[in-house]
């Protein structure tokens, strides 16, 4: 079966879509963060298709410095979170509100 | 089943040239040493040791950025490791400013770190290698490298803006910083993927080559791709309307980390910004310039009419920041040499005047970093006339008042501006400028005022002093004999690999 590269983009359109959705409406710092990763791994599959179109390694290799950077946000994320756990017991953004913004 | 051909027993590695990456290596270097003296030293590292490895890894990479301009001179503008790092002009003066800033906001910061009483190299090693992602992001020629260098310099910045564990206020800027952080990063590589796929490479140079010699018959996904790159990057440099961050963030973190973030992210940010526009994309200046030309009416108009309604001195920088920003993109709209040129000198003139700022701003705030309302001024130049008398300049400075490096700064952005035929938007920023110029005199005068404050006396320790002395000397140096320093920035431009 042949699938046509244009499909793959349009996936990873409506995941980077949903991510940033997710991102602008939920109010769990949680759910945000997994937004961020969906987003990433939205542009992990446009690249991927273009670099199988372009016939270009360099598409494929740019995924694995995406992924290494989105596993070190994780790291560094999560320990926000928690840091901001452990004095409100809640990760809902919505009572982070010491700051006006 | 098809058996893999053996196609050679030797790998080609891409040449290096390690003058090239050098400032990248100190400072990273320097990071991991303290990193692993932290692990393995049985005692805590002091405040004192940390310092002075960073300060020591700054001076050398000032020194290196000397020799990198000698290498320019002799032999031109080159790019190496397979052309996604360049050294060029504006690539080593940048660096030596991200070098001047992490030099400067080390030394506010060691004082910072003994008042509240902070042990261990953390806040060092994170400098450290925030500055190597800055330093990375000034010298990137491909999407790919300026996103890595983005990383770098914003995780590291996440945790330091996260650093004050006494107060409430600093890990919830640091979790809204960090969401929409990584909100711009996942836009702009979002971005930078839909141009290589319009475009066959995340390459800088070989993107402009293909852009130059080929027509696209359905521009749409490199229009997609660099509407995403701007906003990712208007992000970055907190320009209206993704600035929403920027005052919770710089209110919320430690007052050093404000005053180092708000330099270093601005150098790293418009550095890679001007080269993505204007070196890459700079066949496509009439389709990206009415996206910059909305961009910079929104920040100068906004960031000075909000700041005039702000009563913390840390929200109100914040607010002129992103005036300050609105005015660095006047330069890359014009998009001329003279244009570039100017960017530069704003930013190497801003960056250490904020530095200055925010160390005033640190003493002022005093123990526990709490006290930042613009009435904690009152009086300050009358009961201490170095210090506030010193602040009075900064401030004017950001204003940009004449005889301070400011002016010139302003002034050569909107030249060059009204060079191109820009005297709407020209006219629209020195109006935004007038409006700013009302809290920076409001607040000036407050530091003058006679009205009997009880106040206690700031203690100004050594080195929070020589940065705050030479924040204001550069300051006045540059605005009374900016000659040299300009024709520095312009000379920059020119060994600017298209």
């Amino acid at each position: 079966m042949n699938v046509p590269a244009s499909w793959y983009l349009i996936l990873a359109a409506v995941l980077f879509g949903i991510g940033a959705f997710g991102l602008l409406t939920r109010r769990s710092a949680l759910i945000m963060f997994m937004c961020i990763e969906l987003m990433l791994n939205a542009v992990n599959l446009t690249f991927v298709t273009f670099a199988r179109t372009l016939s270009d390694i360099g598409g494929q290799a740019t995924v694995f410095f995406v992924m290494v950077v989105a596993a070190a946000e994780v790291t560094v994320g999560l320990g926000i979170v928690v840091a901001v756990f452990r004095r409100r017991s809640s990760t809902s953004v919505d009572e982070l509100s010491e700051l006006k913004g | 089943m098809t058996t893999v051909p053996v196609v050679s027993s030797s790998i080609t590695i891409p040449s290096i040239h390690y003058l090239a990456i050098l400032p990248v290596i100190i400072l990273l270097g320097a990071s991991v040493v303290l990193v692993f003296a932290t692990a393995l030293v049985r005692t805590k590292v002091t405040q004192f040791v940390a310092s002075s490895v960073t300060v020591a890894a700054s001076v050398a990479v000032l020194v290196v950025t000397y020799f990198q301009w000698r290498c320019l001179d002799s032999s031109g503008p080159s790019t190496t490791i397979a052309h996604a790092i360049v050294l060029d002009g504006f690539s080593v003066v940048a660096t030596g400013v991200v070098a001047v800033s992490l030099l400067m906001a080390t030394l506010v910061a060691h004082d910072w770190a003994l008042r509240e009483r902070i042990v261990g190299a953390e806040y060092q090693i994170l400098a450290l290698a925030a500055s190597a992602g800055a330093v990375l992001m000034t010298q990137a020629n491909d999407l790919v490298v300026i996103f890595l260098g983005l990383e770098i310099l914003s995780l590291g910045l996440y945790v330091l803006v996260a650093f004050d564990r006494h107060r409430h206020t600093s890990a919830e800027a640091a979790l809204k910083y960090f969401l929409l952080g990584g909100f711009a990063s996942a836009i702009f590589i979002y971005g930078a993927a839909l141009v290589y796929g319009a475009t066959g490479s995340t390459n800088l140079s070989t993107m402009s080559y293909f852009l130059a010699s080929n027509v696209l018959t359905h521009p749409g996904l490199l229009y997609a791709g660099f509407a995403l790159l701007i906003v990712g990057f208007s992000f970055k440099i907190a320009a209206v309307p993704f600035h929403l961050w920027s005052p919770d963030v710089y209110e919320g973190a430690p007052t050093p980390v404000t005053g180092f973030m708000a330099s270093i992210v601005k150098v790293g940010a418009f550095a890679a910004f001007v080269r993505v526009l204007i070196s890459a994309l700079g066949t496509q200046i009439d389709t990206w310039r009415p996206i910059l030309w909305v961009l910079v009416v929104l920040t100068t108009v906004v960031g000075a009419s909000v700041a005039l309604l702000q009563r913390n001195a840390k929200r109100m920088l914040a607010y002129s920041s992103i005036n300050h920003a609105g005015f660095i993109l006047l330069g890359i709209w014009a998009g001329t040499t003279r244009g570039v040129a100017s960017t530069l000198f704003y930013i190497v003139t801003y960056a250490p005047t904020v530095v200055a700022t925010f160390a005033v701003v640190t003493l002022v705030g005093g123990l526990g970093d709490e006290n930042h309302s613009i009435g904690g001024y009152r009086g300050l130049a009358r009961r201490q006339p170095w210090l506030g008398a010193s602040m009075c300049v900064l401030l004017l400075s950001q204003l940009g008042a004449p005889l301070t490096s400011g002016f010139y700064a302003k002034y050569s952005v909107l030249a060059s501006t009204i060079d191109v035929g820009g005297s709407p938007l020209a006219l629209i920023a020195l109006l935004s400028a007038a409006i700013a110029a009302c809290f920076y005199l409001r607040w000036s005068s407050a530091l003058y005022s006679d009205e009997p404050v009880e106040a206690t006396r700031i203690v100004v320790p050594l080195s929070t002093g020589i940065v705050i002395g030479v924040g204001v000397a550069m300051t006045l140096v540059f605005g009374i004999w900016p000659g040299p320093l300009v024709t520095l920035c312009q000379h920059a431009t020119l060994l600017f690999t298209p």
